[in-house]
């Protein structure tokens, strides 16, 4: 099952232009790889198969090598940030009081499982280790909005306030 | 050479420092199972099931015999209690997410896994119960299939497809438990620049990865009346097909083998030798013009298809370089289509051209554009040496007891210069037998071409032929070529000829051939055994030059006129096209 993103990619020249920049000046290095991921990421945000290719051109690493590493490490995604981030707490707390399903709810509504983002580029969605507000559990955020003590039953309403 | 001593299971041994324990034991006739251990590229010691007991002082702990090298007074254990209950463990925890329906598993009796299972008494099946793994199985390129849910993770796969074939486009992706074997973005295996030799195939310990079947359409083929069933035999499975059939490897069944294709139902049973001297005739045609006309040089052979994918991805600017020639199996598909069919009034749309192949890459290769003599397919399905013997097994036919029995003709007979095809360095002997007469105009003395042969993976010579001082390569593997593809591409090759075939040995070893086990394959040259039958074979025989076989003659002077003529240009040679490095993904 092919996992490329179905977020049209939007990377301009100037992105690309410090790009290479950044293959440029790790190429030469013992183990360029991770570093010139770590920029590629600060660089788009993502690292979508359009930026993977330009990588595995400029060091001469297979694309499949430069996946296997972006898959291994939670620290890259393939998916853009959507303009509303949502994150779902699956801290302890949260998690026996039922954050579990406040998830699979968001996933039902919004369409997409953790670690992507909507095809029209408004909903991401991460699920979080502890955010420090067990007192609210179950809680979950969207951008610096925080929701919590919530039930199954509150989450369409809290999502339809951003699908405008 | 410093010599260190150890004791194993008792018994004491004296190997040189740096041997693993794995080695050593051999020496002793130990077989210690492995499951990720691949000789020289895969020695990473995951699979934990060649851990052998290190006792010292008394106190055993267990370590990976593949990975351990050896010590000075050393006590191993290779099959205490301790060793045997964590490598049956080990065997229970692989088939907690291990897909156990073995019954209509392509490799049931020739799993590694499944012998260990047996060898270690595993009795239950679900010792571990928990969450299984659920992966769609890839169909999606011509040549194979991969199904993940019999994938243990050994990495073998991966390592022949980069460490071998420089390929590199499977690997391991996501972690822990989600870790998986495929690709980039978990495309399917089609959309990527797969070359498809198949190397990771008989590299694979378990029935995760297979060789696309298409026997069923043979079958069907030699049942319907309307149609004439014509199959050709490359050189190399006449030496590879009697492993299949446990006789010793480099046994060489070609009575055998002919008689059961006739048994089997094939209307004809023909050689691809053949081809394979026709090739030469043409490609040495083509080598002399380009070499008098200023033609593109270094010119290399274009028998290996997965060497042409390899190239068409990876090097297209250097394209021009390769022969325009067909392979043999697409000449002789041709031959077939064109030649056979209105000599016996047959319309070519009622043939079904069968090749049986070393090769999983002929699969794709006979899909190929440009590869259709008589606007239909030159070869309509072919098949590897596995598939054959699945065949011959299915129909109940005694192999080793069959007896022996001739080709058809008129397209069976070949030379011992196109048997040699099969193995690393044989078109190159072949076509040096050719050139050198061709040029000269004298017979040679001694026909063998010693600098060519062997398995190493890059061989170069030089030879006077004539006035013309000829400078040749001859590379196997992939990773190879890519070496000496770059430096053509830098301009600091000065060859005239270059032979590369993509798998490593070339043909005898391809990814298409019977299956040995990793204890076979680690302590066998599979690659020198075989070929040794094939040039022992050559030697033996009376008719060794493509040019002398009386078939070859008679097809320029019936039908395709001289080498390199209209005729033969339009039937025997085909175009390439340049390909992205990262297919279509």
């Amino acid at each position: 099952m092919s996992n490329k993103n179905p977020v049209p990619f939007k990377g301009t020249k100037e992105q690309e232009q410090k790009l290479l920049e950044v293959i440029a000046k790790h190429k030469d290095q013992d183990g360029p790889l991770m570093p010139v991921l770590q920029e590629a990421q600060e660089i788009y945000g993502y690292l979508p198969i359009e930026v993977q290719k330009i990588v595995s051109e400029g060091l001469d690493i297979p694309l499949e090598h430069i996946y296997g590493v972006v898959t291994f490490y939670a620290q890259f995604s393939l998916a853009p940030k959507g303009e509303y981030k949502i994150g779902v707490c699956l801290g302890t707390a949260c998690y026996v009081k039922g954050s579990g399903d406040i998830l699979n709810k968001i996933k039902e509504i919004i369409g997409i499982d953790v670690g992507e983002c909507t095809p029209d580029g408004k909903f991401s969605l991460e699920a979080t280790r502890c955010i420090g507000a067990c007192g609210l559990a179950p809680v979950f955020t969207v951008n610096e909005d925080v929701y919590g003590r919530l039930v199954v039953g509150d989450v369409a309403d809290i999502l339809k306030k951003y699908m405008d | 050479m410093n010599m260190i001593n150890l004791k194993i299971d008792g018994t004491p041994i004296s190997v040189p420092a740096g041997t693993t324990v794995l080695e050593a034991a051999r020496q002793l006739n130990i077989d210690i199972p492995t499951l990720c251990y691949l000789k020289d590229i895969n020695a990473i010691g995951a699979c934990r099931i060649c851990v052998v007991e290190n006792r010292v002082n008394g106190v055993g702990r267990l370590v990976a015999s593949c990975v351990f090298p050896v010590a000075e007074g050393m006590e191993i254990y290779t099959h205490s209690p301790m060793v045997l209950k964590s490598r049956r463990q080990t065997l229970e925890l692989i088939l907690s997410n291990h897909d156990k329906r073995c019954l209509s598993c392509v490799r049931s009796g020739d799993c590694e896994l499944q012998r260990l299972c047996n060898e270690y008494k595993v009795e239950k099946e679900n010792a571990y119960e928990g969450e299984q793994s659920a992966y769609v199985l890839d169909d999606s390129a011509v040549h194979m299939t991969r199904d993940n849910n019999k994938c243990i993770l050994c990495r073998r796969c991966v390592a022949v497809c980069d460490k071998w074939q420089g390929v590199s486009v499977i690997g391991a992706n996501e972690r822990g438990f989600a870790t998986h074997i495929g690709s980039a973005f978990d495309d399917g295996l089609g959309l990527t620049s797969c070359v498809s030799c198949g190397q990771c195939i008989v590299a694979c310990p378990t029935g995760a990865l297979a060789e696309r079947d298409d026997t069923d359409k043979i079958w069907d083929a030699i049942a319907d009346p309307t149609k004439h069933v014509v199959v050709q035999v490359a050189p190399s499975i006449r030496v590879t097909l009697g492993e299949a059939f446990d006789m010793p490897i480099g046994t060489n069944v070609e009575g055998k083998m002919v008689t059961a294709l006739k048994r089997l139902g094939f209307d004809r049973v023909f050689d691809t030798d053949l081809s394979a001297d026709l090739t030469i005739m043409e490609e040495a045609n083509e080598l002399i013009d380009r070499v008098t006309n200023g033609g593109t040089l270094p010119m290399i052979t274009s028998c290996s298809p997965g060497w042409i994918k390899f190239c068409e991805h990876n090097f297209p600017d250097l394209l021009p370089h390769l022969s325009s020639c067909k392979s043999p199996q697409q000449m002789f598909g041709a031959l077939v289509k064109t030649y056979y069919a209105e000599k016996n009034n047959i319309d070519p749309k009622d043939i079904v051209s069968v090749s049986v192949m070393p090769c999983t890459a002929k699969k794709f290769e006979a899909g190929r554009d440009d590869q259709s003599a008589a606007g239909v397919p030159d070869v309509d399905i072919a098949i590897t040496t596995r598939e054959l013997a699945r065949m011959i097994k299915r129909a109940g036919l005694v192999f080793d007891k069959l007896e022996d029995s001739q080709f058809d003709s008129p397209l069976g007979i070949g030379s011992g210069a196109g048997l040699i095809f099969g193995a690393t360095g044989g078109v190159m002997e072949a076509a040096l037998r050719t050139a050198v007469e061709k040029l000269t105009g004298e017979e040679l003395g001694k026909l063998e071409f010693h600098d060519v042969r062997g398995t190493a993976g890059i061989k170069e010579a030089a030879y006077k032929v004539g006035d013309l001082e000829v400078k040749v390569a001859v590379c196997s593997g992939l990773a190879n070529a890519k070496e000496l593809l770059k430096k053509i591409r830098a301009g600091e090759a000065d060859y005239t000829f270059i032979e590369i075939m993509a798998c490593p040995g070339g043909c005898v070893n391809g990814g298409g051939q019977p299956l040995q086990p990793a204890s076979v394959r680690n302590f066998e040259d599979l690659r020198a055994l075989r070929a040794k039958a094939l040039y022992d074979t050559d030697a033996e025989m009376t008719l060794r030059k493509s040019h002398e076989n009386p078939m070859i003659k008679e097809l320029y002077d019936e039908y395709l006129e001289k080498p390199g003529s209209h005729k033969a240009h339009k039937l025997l040679h085909t175009t390439y096209v340049a390909r992205n490095r990262f297919g279509d993904q």
